[in-house]
């Protein structure tokens, strides 16, 4: 088919460019806390960088998800989700200073006095050491690059003509299948490796699982977002249907439950288990204040946006829908910081200790609490992040017309 | 054809192809004012209740209900056996040990949501109910197969056998017939 009808998304251009500046600014101003405290640096660092990477990590898994399941929803929002995976790109080079840099002022097995006076530690050496944390996150990056690269390559061939677009939608139905299994394992290990090691002594087999449907929340809380903007511009306007972003909505609240039964689910086997192995975790994590986080993201990353998600009419009512989209993506970033700023503080006493006795300055302690850099790293990354989105997005057109399921999801009513 | 009188008839009703064409009908009975009416297709049309405005249906709040009473229900049946009929030592853990609980709280909510949907989709419905007028059109077994029916009913104040007729035919149907009561 021509692409006889407007189908190009708005200049987004102008918007993108105050992203970048913002982003720009808040990268400098971050820069400096380099100088002020270096672990609290690459902390905030971390956590900024995984929040923002994950919006693009969990299009590429609902991009794969859509072309498995087919549906309208996945029809409209294709476009989105495919530019949100090319802003991967950009977070190749942003891993760098972590994996070339932070990684001491981070990970405590990377201290190989701490690991010598550490029998766990020992043992875990074989998997938890720098070169192979190194090739490790290359293979993901590799993985998932070569993923998003197909895929948006057949994106592009399934565009050119009626003709190219039937092997092209072949080809991304057929590498969907095998790519979420690689998928679902990358994720795993890459989760184990940059946050579950930050208390190498601990480990969750549902640790992987929460971070996942975490983030692909945190995807679906953008592409609500993003939806509810075009929607309300032209030439989207035409298209995009409020029973489209009903769609989003019921599959947000999905997620948003799926978030809580498997956060949950880890707690409580581990409050019955009552292992030694496994409680010190949630023990950092009932004092100090942030027994009062857990509240916080009970009440507002679970029971609120389940109650009000509950009911069709605010579902069917696409500016609350994004206020409501808003709250949880600010709630992605809440729980992300509880599970990866608490720490294990007798492992840094026993790390200062080791390194007193060699000789090494420890440098300072990290704090428990939001910083000035924290923040600055979030309007950082994420100033960078939209910015390369925005620009990305305007690149194709906005609806895959040569789709075989276009018509009918451009039609679509919903329930 | 004469006006038959209206006390013996349960309503007319017009037969469609199409649910585009049910939906219009629909829409232009309601602005020609009639109120008592309702469709039937084979599989569910949304539109057509909106054609029709009819009122939001009290299923989600019947479902509502039952679930809050599962959640709160199943949560005190555990607090009431763990805690006051018979507390048992558990691995010395707290008799009121909540985070255990949940997982019952959880599925009690899923049961009584979806038994009070069950039995409030039997009840909204009237349901068991042997007999209704509209079978007497013997094309109406079409309606859970490929056709679809709009019948308005002569309890409609503004219902006249030969007017209504008239009206429906007005709309391009395949057929209109009369139901008997």
């Amino acid at each position: 088919m021509e692409i006889t009808a407007n189908y190009n998304p708005p200049d987004s251009g102008p918007a993108a460019r105050k992203f970048l500046a913002l982003g720009v600014i808040g990268l400098i101003v971050f820069g400096i806390g380099y100088t002020v405290n270096k672990t609290q640096f690459y902390n905030s660092y971390l956590l900024a960088y995984i929040f923002w990477t994950n919006m693009a990590l969990g299009a590429l898994m609902l991009t794969m998800l859509q072309h498995l399941t087919g549906g309208a929803w996945g029809v409209v929002s294709r476009r989105i989700l495919e530019s949100a995976t090319r802003t991967l790109w950009v977070m190749v080079p942003l891993i760098l200073p972590i994996l070339f840099g932070g990684m001491h002022s981070l990970y405590e097995w990377t201290h190989t006095d701490v690991v010598k006076a550490d029998p766990i530690l020992i043992a875990k050496a074989p998997y938890l050491n720098e070169t192979f944390f190194i090739i490790r996150t290359v293979a993901y990056f590799v993985l998932w690059l070569g993923l998003i690269t197909l895929l948006n390559r057949w994106s592009a061939q399934q565009d050119k003509s009626l003709e190219s677009a039937v092997p092209a939608t072949k080809s991304m139905r057929w590498i969907s299948g095998p790519g979420l299994i690689v998928y679902a394992l990358t994720m795993t290990f890459a989760s184990v490796d940059w946050m579950m090691s930050l208390d190498p002594h601990w480990y969750s087999t549902m640790y992987p699982v929460i971070f996942v449907v975490g983030q692909v929340l945190g995807t679906f809380t953008l592409l609500i977002i993003t939806m509810v903007w075009l929607s309300g511009r032209e030439p989207m306007s035409k298209y995009i249907t409020k029973a489209h972003i009903h769609d989003l909505g019921k599959l947000m609240l999905a997620f948003v439950m799926l978030w809580a039964y498997v956060s949950f689910s880890q707690f409580l086997i581990m409050w019955q288990g009552n292992v030694a192995e496994e409680t010190p975790w949630y023990m950092i994590r009932k004092k100090d204040g942030w027994q009062y986080l857990a509240i916080v993201l009970f009440v507002f990353h679970f029971a609120l946006p389940f109650l009000l998600l509950l009911s069709r009419d605010l579902k069917k009512n696409v500016r609350k829908l994004a206020a409501v989209a808003g709250l949880l993506m600010f709630m992605r970033y809440v729980d992300l910081f509880w599970l990866l700023r608490p720490r294990n503080e007798w492992m840094f006493e026993k790390a200062a200790e080791a390194h007193d006795k060699s000789g090494h300055v420890f440098g300072p302690h990290l704090t428990h609490s939001f910083t000035w850099m924290d923040f600055a790293a979030l309007i950082g990354f994420g100033g960078v992040w939209l910015g390369f989105f925005l620009l990305e997005l305007k690149k194709r057109p906005l609806l895959p017309v040569n789709d075989p399921n276009f018509e009918e999801a451009l039609n679509h009513v919903g329930h | 054809m004469e006006a038959t009188p209206t006390t013996g008839i349960y309503g007319l009703m017009a037969e469609f192809d199409t649910p585009t064409q049910i939906t219009e009908a629909a829409e232009k009975a309601y602005a020609a004012g009639y109120r008592k009416m309702d469709a039937y297709t084979p599989f569910p049309v949304e539109e057509v209740c909106h054609a029709m405005q009819m009122p939001k249906s009290k299923m989600s709040l019947i479902v509502l209900t039952g679930g809050i009473l599962g959640g709160i229900g199943g949560f005190l049946l555990q607090v009431w056996t763990a805690c006051v009929y018979y507390p048992l030592n558990i691995g010395g853990r707290p008799n009121f040990s909540w985070p255990s609980f949940i997982p019952i709280t959880f599925e009690c909510t899923v049961l009584l949501g979806a038994l009070s949907a069950v039995l409030g989709m039997i009840f909204l419905n009237d349901l068991p109910l042997p007999y209704h007028p509209v079978f007497n059109n013997p094309r109406f077994n079409r309606a859970s197969q490929d056709k679809f029916f709009l019948c308005i009913e002569a309890d409609d104040p503004k219902f006249n056998a030969a007017d209504t007729r008239k009206f429906l035919e007005s709309l391009h149907p395949v057929e209109v017939a009369e139901i008997e009561k």
